[in-house]
């Protein structure tokens, strides 16, 4: 992962910038399934590397496929970004380790679903149980944002309007 | 076109398959990983790689943007829907256990019912974004035909 995070910074070329951004996010799925996260690492795999990868691509091929290049070496944002990856690292020092039975995380309600959105909810996959029912509010929320994403890429690029216009003008050309 | 024969003959076989297992996704993430956001992608996936193979104006024909538009809407009505279903029943807003005589089964149909919602939604709203990035100008379509 850090390799092709490294390449993805050094490359010029879009396109395999588009592809390497698919690798890592297949990576990480792959990290997901290593810590048994398997309905995070499937929704990763499908919309990081699937969906965001044809996306990308589309923009690439609407936009330009090459970065422009910068003469000046920009150090402040470099500064910037060590920075705040430093403060991320120190934050990690105080999480309880992996797997420890008594991390805050395990101690709240997360027993109380394991022990009883059998008898409450029903499905054994206790993930959609607490995604659908014990947080349904906050799937709903989900839900809603996705529907304002598509909305709002309706709005902004109008419905591919210039499209149909261009079908349009070219039927009657012919 | 015929340097993507091999592409469009493995898609064939693929896009059914593909669809399939969205399905098989949707209906068993009670039991397996998976579950109505993942669903909706694999579906939309589906539709994405077939409208890459054969055209945007192929696929427009198969789905058309204002089917997409309606279920984008629909889904969300449908888990919203549910909710309210809830509160007429006597519950509380998105509260399953009411909407059976069986609190069980009323959770697993309230389940299944936004995790449809859910995946209707997203399986359209990836389809929508698609069509409207490949329906600009210089999509890719365009450049071809």
């Amino acid at each position: 992962m850090a390799v092709t995070a490294v390449a993805l910074a050094w490359l010029r070329n879009l396109f395999a910038v588009v592809m390497l951004s698919g690798i890592f996010t297949l990576t990480a799925a792959v990290v997901y399934v290593v810590m048994d996260a398997v309905d995070v690492a499937f929704t990763e795999a499908a919309v990081g590397a699937g969906i965001a990868t044809v996306l990308m691509l589309g923009s690439l091929v609407l936009t330009t496929a090459e970065e422009k290049v910068q003469p000046r070496r920009a150090f402040g944002p470099l500064a910037m970004v060590v920075l705040t990856g430093a403060v991320l690292v120190y934050g990690t020092l105080d999480m309880p380790f992996y797997g420890d039975p008594s991390a805050p995380a395990h101690g709240h309600v997360a027993p109380r679903y394991i022990r009883d959105s059998g008898r409450e909810v029903g499905p054994p996959n206790i993930v959609t149980s607490v995604l659908a029912s014990y947080r349904g509010y906050d799937t709903l929320g989900e839900v809603f944002v996705i529907f304002t994403a598509a909305a709002g890429v309706i709005v902004l690029m109008g419905r591919g309007r210039r499209y149909r216009g261009r079908e349009r003008r070219d039927a009657e050309r012919s | 076109m015929s340097h993507i024969a091999v592409l469009r003959v493995v898609s064939k076989l693929l896009i059914p398959v593909i669809l399939l297992f969205a399905l098989y996704v949707q209906f068993h993430g009670d039991f397996g990983p998976g579950g109505g956001f993942q669903a909706g992608v694999i579906f939309g996936s589906g539709f994405i790689l077939y409208a890459l193979i054969f055209g945007t104006a192929v696929a427009r024909r198969v789905v058309p943007a204002a089917i997409t538009r309606i279920a984008l809407a629909a889904g969300v009505l449908l888990y919203g829907g549910v909710g309210v279903a809830g509160i007429v029943l006597g519950g509380q807003y998105l509260d399953y256990s009411v909407l059976a005589d069986d609190a069980l089964a009323g959770q697993h149909l309230g389940i299944a019912l936004i995790e449809f919602g859910v995946g209707l939604t997203v399986a359209a709203a990836m389809i929508t974004i698609f069509y409207v990035f490949a329906g600009q100008d210089r999509g890719p379509e365009d450049a071809e035909q």
